[in-house]
């Protein structure tokens, strides 16, 4: 466990590191002078020269880097260009409607996944199975932020069930939360489940077609305690690579359907500090999104070697 | 009443170009404690046979005829029935040990799982029991390679823990489809010695598949030998081996390296390949390669003759392939 | 390749019904932009309030927007927009991947440590992160999003040939041509590149798929194409506004991505089984 444990992690942080180094480059170095972008072009020379030194950008980039790199591990992600309040301030409630969401809708995904998978697999090349295959290919080409209008229209304009948008905030209770959040998280769900349904399924057969399976029915086994106890530990294997790529696009889909719905998370967030020219804003949402992205491929490995024993031996 | 009997067994696989007849009117019978051999070349139906014994033949397969186990058909019976005797009075060895374990569980819950499921022990019971049966076969510190996973152990001690499952409800018969083809020559005798002797220690029957003729020679009392998915040759081993008959059983044999053999000469073979199971030539399907074909091979399937008391051969020449015999049919 | 495998060849691409939909579908595409290059059923840079938001008729086949545009001409000359980002794109990941990729695989060593290394950062950026990133910085616009969506391709072009590339150097036939005295150069254009040719087409339909749902997304967003320029995503955005009193608008322009995606995907399974018959009998 514990070399392969570390191994992992220090890639993990060199991986942060090197994305972090990307983010301060496109962000910091190659815009120019970032004062002049606030101000605008018709800015006098001495406002340029005043703010510029007003926000420490007069300094050299490496002491920039690690200024700020330092103040993101004391909580400091500097200050606002646009309200001249902390980044912290405008980041931290987004964080907690982004982060439930994009775990809501992994888990309905996941699920989702799973159910269609191992049924489509369990009735292979039968009518359910090339249909659900069907309708899941279809599912994966469904753009996210569409399927968010389609199920608005449906669910909140025709049925009205649910709410159309907004967030109520989590002082109003979880349950009021979570409706706000279900319909974005199925609209992001479906189409990554789509997406791992398929890969679930391909993968559960071709594990059927092991010797160990075999081995497993020789044994006494019935079809059902195979799948459970032999197939399925074997075939979430690359299930697994997928939900890390999965979580990595849901994440980011989240910006893109947050404003589907009027939700003020951190893709509500960064679309607001984009258009303010708020660049430090962008950048430090662009390395939290980015951080958990690594995060999860971390914790995707991690999870592995739960899986699969082979693969500790071969890392030490 | 013998412990298994197979009665006109045929296997067809439905594939993309048609139904391949991957075994033809099988016939054999197994008494309690006796052990038979199936030899032949790779694709003659030999393991498809072990499979149907065991009633894990993959979807696409049509199975006919009977496979009796004390009296009862098999081929009647539920999956949920053949659970209940597979891996319990029937197993079966693997040729690949590599693969045939699964890389995710720990050997010992693999050993463990039979003894579970049909004799109900629990866990702790199972645990005692699957350390003796991985000291039975002769892996050394049971205690701790339990609690090792497969790729941990080598080609030769993954074999030991496939033959500890399969021993491990007290089987009536045990299958081993070819248990040393993928193992080296030096572990290949002491794996075939372990069988040899559990074997005879728990009266089991046994039925060894391979294509070396050798290893059934020395291992078993009865050999069929199979041909285009049917059986050409069979009988006691020692009336067999000594008077080889079918064309097919002299060119295996004729094919195997001998010690002492001028080094010079190179190995006979049997010219051709075999038959194509889609598409099998009426009459004797051996006809293409058979260096006594004569016109009634091609049209009409060879009767079964006995030779001796415990000796059956199918062959429209049989006259002519007992003289050839001594002068070697294949020089 | 002789006749009788370029027949086969023929014969598997019309059995494969991913291929023939998938194809038709893409062919469609291909077709609606090629038209509305010189005719479109209606107007679409003329607003005339008095014909806006009409109902599908036979001159307004799916109705007008709330600028009296006629949307089946918006949908049709949208086509050129998508086409372009995937074109533009993929051709950004392909070239530079691709090269990337088979430089790291004929080198080995440090160069192929470092390429791979780069673009395990790079999986950090998912295409709309970093076009969040370019144009927060270079402002929006259709160029800047068809930038960061090729760049976003370039490792993933970059490791799936450096993959497959692997494989193939550690064939007998390319020892045999290395032991003949050929150049890492010769044998990469002779030997590897040829063989790892299918996989990567089969790449490029999905690449080219997820790169036409990026932009259209970007442009939803506000950060990519601009108007008046018709843009799917663009005329999605428009439409939420209205989506209470006018929701048709909203399905059109979002079916119209589907599709286009959807044939895509298909023309991607069914290349998958031609080009590699082995892989596609596995399934």
């Amino acid at each position: 466990m514990s070399v392969f444990f570390v191994k992992r992690f220090l890639t993990f942080l060199a991986t942060l590191f090197g994305a972090s180094i990307v983010i301060f480059i496109v962000m910091e170095i190659l815009p120019g002078d970032p004062a002049l972008v606030i101000l605008g072009v018709d800015a006098t020379d001495e406002a340029v020269f005043a703010l510029t030194k007003e926000l420490g950008l007069d300094r050299p980039a490496l002491d920039r880097y690690f200024d700020w790199i330092f103040g993101i591990f004391r909580g400091d992600f500097g200050i606002s260009y646009a309200y001249r309040v902390p980044v912290w301030e405008l980041v931290e409630g987004a964080l907690l409607i982004t982060i439930p969401l994009a775990i809501l809708a992994m888990a309905l995904s996941v699920v989702l996944a799973l159910v269609i998978g191992l049924y489509a697999a369990a009735n292979h090349n039968k009518v359910s199975d090339v249909s659900l295959m069907g309708v899941s290919q279809l599912g994966i080409s469904v753009p996210n932020f569409w399927l968010a209008i389609l199920l608005i229209l449906f669910f909140a304009v025709e049925l009205r069930w649910l709410p159309a948008g907004g967030f109520p905030g989590w002082e109003e209770g979880p349950w009021a939360c979570l409706k706000a959040l279900i319909l974005p998280a199925i609209a992001l769900a479906t189409v990554q489940g789509a997406m791992l349904a398929r890969i679930t399924r391909s993968s559960v057969l071709e594990v059927f077609r092991e010797d160990y399976v075999r081995t497993a029915r020789a044994k006494g086994l019935s079809q059902r305690r195979t799948l459970w106890g032999h197939v399925l530990r074997n075939a979430m294997i690359p299930v697994l690579t997928a939900m890390g790529f999965q979580f990595a696009n849901l994440l980011v889909g989240t910006v893109v359907v947050e404003n589907v719905f009027h939700i003020p998370g951190l893709g509500s967030t960064v679309l607001k500090a984009i258009n303010n020219r708020d660049t430090i804003v962008v950048e430090n949402v662009v390395l939290l999104l980015a951080g958990m992205v690594v995060l999860t491929n971390f914790v995707v490995d991690i999870l592995y070697a739960v899986v699969d024993p082979r693969l500790k031996a071969h890392d030490i | 009443m013998a412990l298994l009997e197979v009665e006109n067994l045929n296997v067809d696989l439905a594939t993309a170009m048609g139904p391949a007849r991957a075994v033809r009117n099988l016939n054999l019978t197994l008494e309690k404690g006796q052990s038979i051999g199936i030899v032949g070349e790779s694709g003659c139906g030999k393991s498809m046979t072990a499979l149907a014994l065991m009633g894990l033949l993959p979807e696409n397969a049509i199975t006919t005829g009977e496979i009796r186990l004390s009296n009862e058909n098999l081929l009647k019976k539920s999956e949920r029935e053949l659970c209940t005797i597979r891996g319990n009075r029937m197993a079966m060895i693997f040729q690949e040990p590599m693969t045939s374990l699964n890389p995710v569980h720990t050997v010992g819950r693999q050993i463990m799982e039979p003894l579970r499921l049909h004799r109900g022990l629990s866990k702790a019971d199972a645990k005692k029991k699957a350390l003796q049966l991985m000291d039975r076969v002769g892996i050394p510190n049971p205690e701790q390679r339990i609690a090792n996973f497969p790729h941990q152990l080598s080609g030769g001690q993954r074999q030991r823990v496939m033959i500890a499952i399969a021993l491990s409800c007290d089987p009536d018969i045990l299958i081993a489809d070819e248990p040393t083809t993928a193992l080296d020559v030096t572990i290949q005798d002491q794996i075939l010695e372990l069988i040899q002797n559990l074997v005879a220690e728990e009266g089991m029957s046994l039925i060894l598949i391979s294509h070396d003729l050798g290893v059934i020679a020395e291992n078993t009392e009865k050999v069929a030998v199979m041909y285009g998915g049917t059986v050409v040759e069979s009988g006691a081993t020692d009336q067999i081996f000594g008077q080889l008959s079918h064309p097919y059983t002299q060119g295996l044999f004729a094919a195997m390296p001998k010690l002492g053999m001028d080094r010079t000469k190179r190995l006979t073979t049997i010219p051709g390949t075999v038959p194509d199971l889609v598409n099998l030539p009426a009459g004797c399907t051996f006809t293409d390669r058979c260096p006594l074909a004569s016109s009634i091979c091609r049209e009409n399937t060879p009767p079964i003759e006995a030779l001796g008391s415990s000796h059956a051969v199918a062959c429209h020449n049989l006259q002519q392939a007992i003289e050839a015999r001594s002068a070697g049919l294949y020089e | 390749m002789s006749i009788s495998s370029s027949q086969s060849f023929v014969s598997r691409c019309f059995k494969s019904r991913s291929f023939v939909v998938g194809g038709l579908m893409t062919g469609f595409l291909l077709l609606c932009a090629i038209t509305s290059l010189f005719w479109t059923p209606g107007e679409i840079y003329d607003i005339s309030i008095a014909d806006r938001f009409l109902s599908p008729s036979l001159t307004h086949w799916f109705g007008t927007d709330q600028f009296g545009r006629d949307i089946a001409s918006l949908l049709m000359t949208g086509t050129q927009n998508s086409i372009t980002v995937g074109v533009v794109a993929v051709s950004i990941g392909l070239s530079v991947g691709v090269t990337l990729g088979l430089t790291a695989s004929a080198q080995r060593g440090w160069v192929e440590e470092l390429i791979m290394r780069l673009s395990d950062f790079s999986f950090a950026f998912p295409a709309i992160l970093s076009a969040i990133m370019i144009t927060a910085i270079l402002g929006p616009g259709g160029v800047n999003s068809i930038l960061a969506i090729g760049i976003y391709n370039i490792p993933i072009f970059a490791r799936l040939t450096r993959g497959t590339a692997n494989a193939i150097w550690a064939r007998e036939y390319v020892m045999a041509a290395r032991a003949a005295g050929k150049g890492k150069f010769r044998i990469t254009l002779e030997h590897v590149l040829p063989n790892i040719l299918s996989i990567i087409i089969v790449q490029v339909t999905i690449q080219f798929a997820i790169a036409i749902l990026a932009e259209a997304a970007l442009s939803y967003l506000g950060l990519g194409t601009q108007p008046p320029h018709p843009s799917w995503g663009r005329m999605l955005n428009e439409a939420q506004s209205l989506m209470f009193f006018q929701p048709l608008q909203a399905v059109y322009p979002g079916a119209a991505i589907a599709l286009a995606v959807f044939g895509l995907n298909l023309l991607g399974d069914g290349l998958r089984d031609v080009l590699d018959p082995r892989l596609s009998r596995k399934r």
